[in-house]
């Protein structure tokens, strides 16, 4: 009756192996955190915009339609990898891309706008961090899906990627078109 | 005494700095001491195994002036952890909540404490029952015993088997 108790603990060890492995053969990253905001309104802010611009970004602009939300800085390599993408989001693919400035000079974010394009239909300058800090960012470049009542749908912290916008993005853009 | 003074000094010298800048210090000792304490239970969320209170990236620093902010708005302990967890979500709380997902986490290893100590009480409880004494010598063994003590009648011949 007993004899089967023999193999349990290789039974426990095979099931702790089994769920210790599967994060880690499936390559999730443990670095990743899930954002607190997802299905809540998008804070309250508004943020004056870089000098010599008459737009700026306040949480009354995300309303109208589903959006992108790009946290940004000109000191962050990371940004500058994933620009060619949100160039192409709000150029071919006709998605309306919002820029936050992350504690950026703003003389520096717009000679770095000058030179690499700027995909931005608006940007809000958060120099002291305080508003990105509302967003729960912690690092940037950081992309949020806005959805038409101004709900944070989904959170990509870290440069987005073609596979991302391919198989992510541009489905949950579509489907919260409906 | 120079041994004492070289170890003070290396005493000295090692205690654990913060990542805490002058500026950022708060006037009121009450409130700067309740500061430094929240501060050690946040997590940076840039390094994510230090404190903000240990960590000297700029998020960690914006979340110190921010935690400092509330206080001096008047803020409760508990409302600075609710204001910062609803922007970062638990993950940022060093001390994880004891709420259903966690309850792994808080009573696991205690389970599973409990579950070997109940599992090497049953086994030694029924060592103890079925193996009090050993086996009695068959009639074969205490004929080879005999023999190898030389009890026996041709003990030789018998040892060599």
């Amino acid at each position: 009756m007993t004899r089967w108790l023999f193999a349990l603990p290789l039974a426990l060890f095979v099931a702790l192996a089994a769920w210790v492995a599967v994060p880690l053969i499936r390559g999730d990253d443990p670095s990743v955190l899930s954002s607190a905001l997802i299905d809540r309104p998008v804070p309250e802010f508004a943020l004056p915009p870089l000098p010599g611009r008459s737009d700026g970004l306040a949480s009354a602009d995300l309303g109208g339609g589903p959006l992108l939300v790009n946290v940004f800085a000109s000191w962050c390599a990371p940004c500058l990898a994933e620009h060619p993408l949100m160039m192409r989001l709000s150029g071919e693919l006709g998605v309306t891309v919002l820029g936050i400035n992350h504690r950026d000079e703003p003389a520096d974010a717009l000679a770095w706008l000058a030179r690499h394009g700027d995909p931005y239909e608006r940007i809000g300058a958060d120099r002291d961090g305080r508003v990105s800090i509302d967003w729960g960012v912690y690092g940037v470049p950081e992309t949020f899906v806005v959805d038409g009542d101004g709900r944070i749908r989904f959170r990509h912290a870290g440069p987005i990627t073609p596979d991302l916008v391919e198989n992510t993005v541009l489905p949950l853009l579509g489907e919260l078109q409906q | 005494m120079r041994l004492i003074l070289t170890l003070l000094l290396i005493v000295a010298w090692s205690m654990p700095a913060a990542a805490l800048e002058p500026d950022e210090r708060l006037d009121e000792p009450v409130l700067e001491a309740r500061a430094r304490a929240l501060s050690a239970e946040l997590r940076c969320v840039v390094c994510q195994n230090q404190s903000i209170d240990d960590s000297a990236a700029p998020l960690a620093r914006d979340l110190r002036l921010l935690v400092r902010e509330r206080l001096v708005a008047g803020d409760s302990n508990d409302e600075v952890l609710e204001y910062v967890t609803a922007r970062y979500g638990d993950f940022v709380l060093l001390r994880p909540p004891v709420q259903p997902n966690t309850y792994a986490l808080w009573f696991g290893p205690a389970v599973v404490l409990a579950v070997a100590a109940t599992v090497v009480a049953v086994m030694a409880a029924r060592r103890r029952r079925g193996r009090m004494a050993p086996d009695p010598l068959t009639e074969d063994e205490r004929r080879r015993v005999d023999a190898l003590l030389g009890r026996g009648s041709d003990a030789s011949a018998r040892a060599r088997e």
